[in-house]
């Protein structure tokens, strides 16, 4: 089983990184984009077939060590 | 007859402002200082402790998230929390913010950019074992070099620190004043320094180590190494008599 983390700031963090590609794309003359937001795409290869435990476990990785919740918010998906 | 203070300079892979930090410590100021390598699961007999700068694990992931989980850290947090000084510089200031030792997080630069270059402090809080040889408002030009020192914290914590006087430096100009364009990589409230709240743990993004000696060009740093090696001495003294 495999997990594709992602994370990146939170709302209301400003995000120098997404700032930067906004002002580029708007430079291209995509003046439709509203907001850019950069972030990690962390994808993990699992021993295990658990999907619950593996839900758990990947949650547990994410608050201790991929993510730091103070700043920023992850999302992830299980794929078989 | 006094015993000479013994200085930990923790060493990740990747610091590379130990050595400056020893340097700094005892030819520059007469202390004795060892090296700590990250593995150590125990601290040898210190009287404070120094995390320095560099770029602990290539900085992956975020800026000090892996070096948190070094062994020694568990180690350092059991210093600081029996009341040890420690006081982090640059990385070492990111890894006290992951591992919980200090509030809030590094955010990229505002400018996306590496800034090294000097900046100008300002003493917010003289009375810390790490300032006692500062001024109030005192401005010291010290160097930064990093591309993470955007701090930020929630709203709450950022209270909590100005209500505690732990806001130790803030960016300004040369003459002191708290500008938007003094304020070098975005940081929230312009911080460059804060301490814990029992005040014996230090972080700060400029480099005291790097301006400590006049072959530098600037003694500024030496102010705050010198105020840790007097709490240091002082405390050493306090357990002498006891």
């Amino acid at each position: 089983m495999k997990a594709r983390v992602s994370i990146t700031y939170k709302r209301g963090i400003l995000d120098p990184q997404g700032q930067a590609v906004l002002h580029a794309l708007g430079s291209l003359g995509y003046t439709g984009v509203k907001e850019v937001r950069v972030g990690k795409l962390i994808e993990l290869d699992l021993a295990t077939h658990d999907r619950p435990g593996a839900e758990a476990e990947v949650k547990a990785m994410c608050e201790r060590l991929l993510a730091n919740t103070i700043i920023e918010e992850y999302r992830f998906e299980l794929i078989e | 007859m006094t015993t000479p203070l013994r200085v930990g300079i923790i060493v990740f892979p990747g610091s590379n402002c130990d050595r400056d930090c020893f340097h700094a410590v005892t030819e520059g100021l007469g202390a004795s200082a060892e090296f700590v390598w990250h593995k150590a699961d125990r601290l040898p007999p210190l009287d404070g402790v120094i995390l320095p700068g560099g770029f602990s694990y290539g900085d992956y992931l975020r800026t000090g998230a892996i070096a948190r989980f070094s062994p020694v850290m568990a180690a350092v947090a059991r210093f600081a929390g029996d009341g040890g000084l420690v006081l982090g510089i640059c990385n070492g200031f990111q890894i006290l913010l992951e591992a919980g030792l200090l509030p809030g997080a590094m955010l990229r630069n505002r400018s996306l950019a590496f800034i090294c270059r000097d900046a100008h402090v300002r003493v917010e809080n003289p009375a810390t074992p790490f300032t006692g040889r500062c001024r109030p408002g005192q401005v010291l030009t010290l160097p930064i070099a990093h591309a993470e020192g955007n701090y930020y914290c929630d709203p709450a914590t950022l209270a909590a620190l100005t209500a505690g006087n732990r806001v130790i430096f803030r960016y300004c100009t040369p003459e002191g004043a708290v500008t938007p364009a003094s304020n070098p990589n975005g940081s929230l409230d312009h911080i460059a320094g804060i301490a814990n709240e029992a005040g014996n743990v230090l972080g700060m993004m400029p480099h005291p180590e790097r301006s400590a000696e006049t072959l530098l060009g600037n003694e500024d740093g030496k102010l705050i190494l010198l105020s840790m090696l007097d709490a240091l001495r002082e405390k050493q003294r306090a357990v002498a008599i006891s």
